[in-house]
C-alpha cells in the first residue's frame, strides 16, 4: 500500500530539506520512493508543496485531494488550504506559526480566526504544536523543519537512530547540533 | 547502482554517461537543474549561455566539432531558439546532439502554457519523452544514439513534474566516446537555397525511417490490461497518472517517443481494444495523428487542453470513483509570491509607483512588483519585450503619456534579449528610458552567473561585461547608476531622465538579498510610542512590516535592514536598534 505524505508552508521555511531528508529514509527501507516539489516562482514567499511517496510501486509524482494519509504543515493557513488532500481520518500535523500572507498585510482580506479549532472539528486527527518555540529553544528559528519531523517521526515506523543518522547525512556538519536537538524537541514535544 | 534523482539530475547523468562533453544552457524553470547537475562533472564542459539561442548555436558547433553535445531550455526558451532549430534539422549533426526542452503546463513558474511537442513536428526532429527519472536517464542516452544513427538532432522534452520530482534511476559508467574528425562538407552544411533543395527530401527520408525504428521501438510499448473495452494511449506524467487510477485494468499504449508517432503500432493496439482513450496533457497531438491515421480516438473532449492533469481528474474521465477530501469551510486568503525582505527591486518600483509611471516590464522577480501593493508594471511579455516594446510605445505618442512610461528589465533578462532592444532605441532615436535592475545574479531560477557578473557557471572568475560600457556603445549617451535602496536619488534620477527628450538608461544597482555573498546590517525595528499607525511604510510591500494594534511591527527573522521603510517614516519611528 502506498503511503502518501505532503509537506506544506510557505517558500523560504525549508519544506525542501524536509522532503529530502524523507526520501533518504524510505529509500534505505527499500521502498520506490517519488518526492515532488515545484522549484522558481513560488518559492519567493509563496505557498510550497511536497509531496512524499513511498511504497511497493509509487506511480504518480504528485498526490491528489482525498489522498494523503499525513501532512506536516509549516504554518496554519497552510494547513487549512491544504487540509481537503487528506484522506478521512488522515493525519494533520501542524505548526500553529501564523505568518501574515500578502493581502493580508495589505488588507485586502483576512487572516481567519481559530483555525486549529476549526480543522479540529473535521473527520481527522490534528496534532497543532508550536514548532516554531521549539525550534528557538534548539538555537535557532531555521530549525523549525527538523522540529516538525520530529513530531512526524512518532507516526512513522522508523527508529530514532535511522532518523538520526538520516539527519547527519543531509545537513552541514556545523549545523548538525541544531538539527538534532530541534528534531528531538519535536519528538518529545507535547 | 540505485539513486534517488530529481528528474533533472538523472538527465544530466543520462548526459555524463553518454560521453556528452559540452553543454550550453541558459536557465529556464523547470530545465535550469540540468546543467548545473552537469557542471558538477569535470568531464563535461559546461556554460551558461546570454539566452537559448547562443545555447543552441554553440551546441550545434560543438556536435560539428566532433563532441557530444547538449542544451537545456524551458518552452518559452525553444522560442528563441527556433531559428537554428529549424535548420538543423536540414543539416544534420556530426558527433550527437540533443536538445532538452522543460513545458511547464500548469504554468508554476512561466507565462504561457505551450506545448513544445509542435516544434517538434514542424521542425521534424524526433522528440522523446520520458515519465520518471530512470527514464530522463535512459532517454539522454538514446537521444545521442538515435542523433548519430539518423543524423539528427534529438528533442527530449520533459514537463514540471518529471523535471522537479525525484524518483529511482539506476546509474552506470561513463562512456567516453572518441571524436568524430570535422570533415568540411558544404552541401550537408551551408544551407543556402540549392543545397537546402537538396537536404528537405534528406529529412522527410529520415522522418519516414524513424517512423518505422517507432514501430518496433521498445520505448514505446504495449502494456496488457484485464479489459479490453478501453485502450488507453499516453507519455510522460499522463502514463503515471493513468497507472496510478486504473494499475493493470485497462491496456496501455506507452509511448516514449512522441514524435515521430508509430502508424502500424498503434493500428494494430486500436485492433484489440474497444474504444481508444488518449491521455495527454496540453494540446491533442497524439489524438489528432491516431484521427488523422484513422483509427476513432477520443481525449481532449474529456480532459481538455487547458492547466496539467492530475491523478484524480485522470481517474475521473476514465470511470473510476475519486475519494474527496475533508471540506473546511472557511476562505483561505491566497499566498501569492512576493519580493523578498530587502529585496534591492522594492525601491525601485516604489519610486515608479510614486511617480504615476507607465511601466513596461519584463521576466524575473521584478515582475512581483505587479502586484498589489507596488502594482508598479503594465506589462510582462517575453524577454526583453519591454525595451522594445518601449520604443514602440513612446514612437506611437499616446496622449499624456509622454515622458511618463519606462521600461524595467533586469541584469540578466537585459544580456538575453534587452541589447538589440536597446540598439533600436538609440538608433531609431526614441525618447525612452530603460531601467536595468542589475541585481548582480540570475534571481527568479535561483542565482545563476550571468555575463555580468564576473564568474562562469563553474564559479570561476571571468570577463565582467560592463553594463554602462555596453549602453554608451550601442549609442545611449545619457547612462547614470542609482542605488535602489535611495529613495531620494532613485525619485531624482527618474525624474531627470524621463523628463529629458533623448535615449537614456538607469542601471539600478543593489545584489540580490539573497546573495551569500551579501552582508545585511541586521533587523531594524518600529518605536511603538512614535508610530502613529498611518501605514506610510505599508506601500513597499515588504512581507516583514506588518500592522499589530494599529502599530507598524516589523518581523526580526525577516528583516534584513535595508531601511527602505525608514525612509518612508515621517515619525521617525522605524530604524535603530530593536
Amino acid at each position: 500500500m502506498t503511503k502518501n505524505i505532503m509537506i506544506v508552508g510557505v517558500g523560504g521555511q525549508g519544506t525542501l530539506l524536509a522532503s529530502k531528508l524523507l526520501g533518504k529514509l524510505f529509500l534505505e527501507k527499500g521502498h520506490d520512493v517519488k518526492v515532488s516539489e515545484v522549484h522558481g516562482m513560488s518559492q519567493r514567499g509563496g505557498s510550497v508543496v511536497t509531496y512524499v511517496r513511498f511504497g511497493e510501486k509509487v506511480h504518480s509524482p504528485v498526490i491528489d485531494k482525498g489522498q494523503a494519509d499525513i501532512i506536516v504543515s509549516f504554518e496554519l493557513l497552510e494547513a487549512a488550504r491544504y487540509v481537503d488532500y487528506l484522506k478521512h481520518g488522515g493525519k494533520l500535523i501542524t505548526n500553529t506559526q501564523q505568518i501574515n500572507p500578502m493581502p493580508v498585510i495589505t488588507g485586502a482580506m483576512e487572516y481567519p480566526e481559530n483555525l486549529l479549532e476549526k480543522l479540529q472539528k473535521l473527520d481527522i486527527e490534528v496534532e497543532g504544536f508550536d514548532a516554531l518555540s521549539l525550534a528557538m529553544q534548539a538555537g535557532s528559528v531555521k530549525a523549525v523543519n527538523l522540529a516538525l519531523l520530529g513530531r512526524l517521526s512518532r507516526s512513522l515506523d522508523f527508529t530514532e537512530e535511522q532518523w538520526l543518522s538520516a539527519i547527519e547525512t543531509s545537513v552541514p556538519e556545523k549545523f548538525l547540533d541544531l538539527n538534532r536537538k530541534a528534531f528531538l524537541l519535536g519528538r518529545e514535544s507535547q | 547502482m540505485k539513486k534517488l534523482m530529481l528528474g533533472n539530475e538523472a538527465l544530466a547523468r543520462g548526459l555524463y554517461e553518454a560521453g556528452c562533453s559540452f553543454i550550453s544552457s541558459y536557465p529556464g524553470t523547470p530545465s535550469t537543474e540540468i546543467t548545473e547537475f552537469a557542471a558538477k562533472y569535470p568531464e563535461i564542459y559546461a556554460e551558461w549561455a546570454p539566452n537559448e539561442k547562443v545555447a543552441m548555436e554553440a551546441a550545434f558547433g560543438a556536435c560539428l566539432a566532433g563532441k557530444r553535445s547538449f542544451c537545456a531550455m524551458k518552452h518559452v526558451g525553444l522560442n528563441v531558439a527556433a531559428d537554428p532549430l529549424f535548420t538543423i534539422s536540414y543539416t544534420g549533426v556530426n558527433a550527437g546532439m540533443v536538445i532538452c526542452v522543460a513545458d511547464d503546463p500548469g504554468m508554476h513558474s512561466s507565462q504561457n502554457e505551450q506545448d513544445s511537442r509542435h516544434y517538434a513536428i514542424a521542425s521534424k526532429i524526433p522528440m522523446l519523452e520520458p515519465s520518471d527519472s530512470a527514464e530522463a536517464l535512459s532517454f539522454a542516452k538514446l537521444a545521442y544514439e538515435l542523433s548519430e544513427k539518423f543524423d539528427t538532432p534529438v528533442i527530449v522534452r520533459t514537463c514540471t513534474r518529471i523535471a522537479h520530482c525525484q524518483s529511482l534511476a539506476e546509474v552506470s559508467d561513463r562512456q567516453e566516446m572518441p571524436d568524430r574528425p570535422y570533415e568540411k562538407n558544404i552541401a550537408k552544411y551551408i544551407m543556402m537555397p540549392g543545397m537546402a533543395k537538396k537536404r528537405h527530401p534528406v529529412v522527410e527520408e529520415r522522418t519516414r525511417l524513424l517512423t518505422e525504428w517507432a514501430e518496433t521501438s521498445p520505448i514505446n510499448r504495449i502494456e496488457e490490461g484485464r479489459d479490453g473495452s478501453i485502450g488507453i494511449i499516453t507519455s510522460s506524467t499522463c502514463y503515471d497518472y493513468v497507472k496510478e487510477a486504473c494499475e493493470d485494468k485497462y491496456p496501455v499504449l506507452k509511448l516514449g517517443m512522441v514524435n515521430p508517432l508509430p502508424v502500424k503500432l498503434i493500428k494494430d493496439f486500436a485492433a484489440k481494444v474497444g474504444e481508444v482513450i488518449v491521455v495527454e496533457e496540453l494540446d491533442g497531438i497524439i489524438e489528432e495523428h491516431c484521427n488523422n491515421i484513422g483509427v476513432r480516438a477520443r481525449g481532449k473532449e474529456l480532459f481538455g487542453n487547458i492547466d496539467e492533469l492530475l491523478p484524480n481528474k485522470v481517474a475521473q474521465c476514465l470511470g473510476m470513483t475519486v475519494r474527496e477530501g475533508e471540506n473546511l469551510d472557511v476562505t483561505i486568503p491566497t499566498r501569492p509570491p512576493v519580493m523578498c525582505a530587502g529585496c534591492p527591486h522594492r525601491g525601485l518600483y516604489y519610486v515608479l509607483k510614486k511617480n504615476n509611471l507607465t511601466v513596461l516590464g519584463d521576466i524575473g522577480c521584478y515582475t512581483l512588483g505587479a502586484t498589489a501593493p507596488l502594482q508598479a508594471a503594465d506589462t510582462t511579455i517575453c524577454m526583453g519585450a519591454s525595451v522594445s516594446g518601449l520604443h514602440g510605445f513612446n514612437k506611437a505618442g499616446a496622449a499624456g503619456l509622454a515622458g511618463k512610461t519606462v521600461a524595467v528589465i533586469g541584469d540578466s533578462t537585459f544580456m538575453h534579449s534587452g541589447i538589440t532592444g536597446l540598439v533600436n532605441v538609440a538608433y531609431n532615436e526614441s525618447a525612452s528610458t530603460v531601467i536595468i535592475l542589475d541585481n548582480s545574479t540570475t534571481g527568479m531560477t535561483g542565482h545563476q552567473q550571468n555575463p555580468t557578473t564576473g564568474f562562469n557557471l563553474k564559479g570561476d572568475p571571468c570577463t565582467k561585461i560592463d553594463l554602462e560600457s555596453l549602453c554608451r556603445a550601442v549609442g545611449i549617451r545619457r547612462v547614470r547608476v542609482v542605488d535602489p535602496y535611495d529613495l531620494e536619488q532613485c525619485d531624482k534620477a527618474i525624474k531627470e531622465e524621463v523628463g529629458c527628450n533623448e535615449p537614456s538608461v538607469i542601471i539600478s544597482r543593489r545584489p540580490c538579498a539573497l546573495l551569500k555573498t551579501v552582508k545585511h546590517p541586521g533587523p531594524i525595528s518600529v518605536e511603538s510610542s512614535k508610530c502613529i499607525g498611518c501605514k506610510a511604510c505599508m506601500k513597499i510591500g515588504c512581507p516583514a512590516i506588518s500592522i499589530v494594534r494599529k502599530k507598524a511591527v516589523i518581523d526580526q527573522t525577516q528583516c534584513v535592514g535595508c531601511n527602505v521603510c525608514t525612509q518612508l517614516c515621517r515619525q521617525n519611528a522605524i530604524g535603530g536598534l530593536k
